[in-house]
């Protein structure tokens, strides 16, 4: 099976490319690209005009299944993405049963043999039952598949255990993603400390409970000498502790999701929960530092985050509300929107940021368009406005932080493993 | 000026222009509790819903003495009794009182935010009888119209807030209030009580309660939560009392005719004395009687709004 993507505005920092070019796909690997290709028999995707890209390698996915199918299931999750653009997840640990184990992962991997429509991958937990107690058996769990560990959700507390848990990533070579949070300092906060907190009469969220255990985090990774990767950078302090870590030459990567370069704590002031995530939207400084941080180079990934909640879940008091927003399917809209647009990102350095450094991170062979590389792709209308509504909505939830919003950007063809897995004609997603 | 909010939510919300038409259309209301038949037809016909979610006597039986003083008919839940032990939602809830086609609700909540959503999963009006500790805002506009009152301007007026700031949401609707009507606010409580942020509010802080009196038209003296502190930030009674209590002996140093409000229930010998509580500066029965009148005027006014379309939602949005 061969397809020609003509005439396209080519983007892949793997190779420094961004120009006018054609893409031939065959037997879902990239063959070539050049000028004026031409070929027989093949499928034609006219891209005059159009981004042709690698597909989006999301970091930070919670696809729910097994356990929460109520808010999504890989099936859902998977369709989701294509629609989004993106071609690869990393699906955390947080499902129930938790990611802990060898036969955990293999169940895991039955139901994305049988039901997903993109690439996914496991992040195994850190943690038995991601408990915080007593760690789980890293060999084994790579062995088993996984690709990275993490105890998503929570910040392993106990320092012992988390650095005996890196120095066992270290010589397993898996990265260590954390979510860095101190329980005792964040407690029973649901927005970010500050103004906001005080006017809405909510408890509040101080950096601290971030940037503390960041600060842990990267003194426990260079004893350790593990690879460090540190999920949903919220606020400035984070920035500048990575930026002075990566300096030093630590081994440490960084991610933000959309909503901490798109949104401030005061898009909380009419109590919508779709607003409350954790961490939460901090202050208009801490944005601009994600900005700051995304421009230079401290924070390697965007990543959605996605967390899919019912409306029982969300639809409640703010205090009582879950926290984590859905994002697959505006994360591409929402990074063209705030960073390409706005000048604050080059095409080529947001592509790298959503596909080839996570690919990277990960050690995956994906977010490229080298010749031989997977044929994940997708076709962009850049300037394509459309506005985000909860009909819209593949993902089993609807719990977007972005619903109402004008954003540019849409995805005309996800192709994944050389087959067009999703065209917006219709709005239909074909899967695999 | 017209109303047009279908809803109360709070008084930060509110222009000026929409606080100043609840005080003037309370005041026409204030005559009615005079008469020998203390009732006008303006909500007859009309249901309103007391939903209240936390044990309060005042605040509803205001509320329900201003709905029939207006001639609506009045429903009281309390939370205990309602199903909301059996799971459901607030918005359930509203929705099946909008269901049986009453009016207006009138909630009270434990949680920050409760009355904004309600709001906004409902068509019918709701009013905010306190939410957490985000805004009461009919307690903030009752203080309001008694200082009026008592002062005839709230311009230029120096209010000082004592007592625990950091949760209480009758300190944020005074602080909104106040400073939309032009007075200066301060608010005064150890620093462990004073939110962070809060003087973007408009506010000036201190922790010295003569300071904090010195050069003020009025006090406005918060109940002391005792029994809520679960995080241990209030100090011990007596040493409260010591250092932040409202004594003659502090008055005395104030301006001669200085205003001792309290939205009650008074915790004596905490916040302040007895003797203070029962002087001549204190205006709190008056309180009491004013909270009908700006009650009436409330729920007069989002009635009206819903009577007479288009209607604003307060605090739109959100899905």
């Amino acid at each position: 099976m061969k397809i020609l993507i003509k005439n396209g505005c080519v983007i892949d920092p793997s190779q420094d490319l961004d120009r006018i070019a054609d893409i031939l796909l065959e037997d879902g690997k990239v063959r070539r690209i050049s000028h004026n290709i031409k070929v027989n028999g093949e499928t034609f995707i006219d891209a005059a005009g159009k981004i042709v890209m690698p597909g989006i390698v999301d970091m930070h996915v919670h696809l729910r299944e097994p356990g929460r199918e109520d808010k999504e299931t890989v099936v859902t999750g998977t369709r989701a993405a294509l629609k989004g653009g993106v071609t690869s997840v990393l699906a955390m640990p947080n499902t129930s049963p938790a990611m802990d184990s060898p036969e955990n992962i293999l169940t895991l991997k039955d139901i994305i043999a049988r039901s997903a429509s993109n690439n996914v991958f496991i992040c195994a937990a850190i943690t038995k039952e991601r408990l915080g107690g007593e760690l789980t058996d890293i060999a084994k769990l790579k062995k088993s598949g996984a690709v990275a560990i993490s105890d998503d959700g929570s910040s392993v507390d106990n320092e012992q255990l988390m650095l005996a848990a890196m120095q066992k990533a270290k010589k397993g070579d898996i990265p260590v993603i954390c979510h860095c949070e101190d329980r005792a300092i964040s407690d029973k906060g649901t927005v970010n400390l500050g103004v906001m907190s005080t006017r809405l009469g909510l408890r509040g969220i101080p950096s601290a409970s971030e940037y503390k255990r960041v600060e842990r985090d990267i003194r426990l990774a260079q004893k350790a000498g593990c690879r460090l990767h540190i999920a949903h950078v919220s606020c400035k302090e984070s920035v500048e502790m990575i930026a002075k870590a990566k300096k030093k030459g630590i081994g440490i990567t960084a991610e933000t999701a959309p909503h901490y370069f798109a949104l401030s704590e005061e898009a909380t002031f009419d109590y919508d929960t779709n607003k409350k995530m954790n961490p939460p939207l901090r202050s208009k400084a801490d944005v601009q530092a994600i900005k700051q941080g995304l421009r230079d180079g401290t924070i390697d990934t965007i990543a959605s985050d996605h967390a899919p909640h019912t409306e029982n879940e969300k639809e409640i008091e703010f205090d009582r509300a879950e926290f984590g927003v859905i994002g697959l399917e505006t994360e591409l809209a929402v990074g063209i929107s705030e960073l390409v647009e706005t000048g604050l990102l080059s095409w080529k350095d947001f592509v790298g940021k959503v596909s080839f450094n996570p690919a990277r991170i990960l050690g995956l062979k994906k977010g490229t368009l080298a010749i031989g590389a997977d044929a994940d792709i997708i076709v962009v209308s850049a300037d394509k406005e459309w506005i985000v509504g909860k009909e819209g909505f593949v993902s089993q939830s609807k719990n977007s932080a972005f619903l109402g919003r004008r954003l540019k950007g849409l995805v005309d063809y996800t192709i994944c493993a050389g087959r067009i897995a999703y065209r917006s004609e219709g709005r239909t997603v074909i899967g695999l | 000026m017209v109303w047009s909010r279908k809803d109360l939510v709070g008084l930060e919300e509110l222009s000026k222009e929409e606080i100043e038409l609840i005080l003037q259309t309370a005041e026409s209301f204030k005559e009615v509790s005079t008469r020998e038949i203390k009732k006008v037809p303006a909500l007859r016909g009309k249901t309103v819903v007391n939903l209240f979610y936390e044990p309060s006597t005042r605040t509803r039986v205001s509320f329900e003495v201003a709905a029939k003083r207006l001639s609506a008919d009045v429903i009281n839940i309390a939370a205990e009794t309602s199903s909301v032990k059996k799971g459901e939602t607030l918005s359930d809830t509203g929705k099946n009182i909008e269901a049986l086609k009453a009016d207006i609700i009138v909630v009270r909540h434990n949680y920050s935010g409760a009355a904004a959503m309600l709001a906004r999963n409902v068509s019918i009006s709701v009013v905010n009888a306190g939410d957490g500790w985000h805004e009461h805002p009919t307690q903030a506009l009752l203080d309001i119209f008694t200082l009026k009152e008592k002062l005839g301007s709230i311009e230029g007026l120096k209010v000082s807030i004592v007592g625990d700031i950091a949760h209480s949401r009758v300190a944020r609707s005074n602080i909104w209030g106040l400073t939309k009507l032009g007075a200066k606010v301060t608010v005064c409580a150890p620093m462990m009580l004073i939110p962070v942020g809060i003087e973007e509010m408009g506010v000036e802080l201190t922790d010295n309660i003569d300071k904090a009196l010195a050069c003020a038209d009025a006090v406005n003296v918060l109940r002391m939560q005792f029994e809520r502190d679960s995080e241990g930030a209030f100090p011990e009674q007596l040493e409260y009392f010591k250092k932040f209590g409202i004594t003659h002996e502090r008055l005395d140093k104030a301006k001669k005719n200085i205003i001792v409000m309290h939205p009650g229930p008074i915790n004596c010998g905490i916040e302040m004395s007895s003797e203070v509580a029962d002087g001549a500066n204190s205006v709190i029965l008056e309180q009491v009687t004013n909270g009908i009148a700006v009650r009436m005027a409330v729920l007069f006014l989002v009635a009206q709004a819903r009577d007479t379309a288009p209607v604003i939602n307060i605090k739109g949005g959100a899905g």
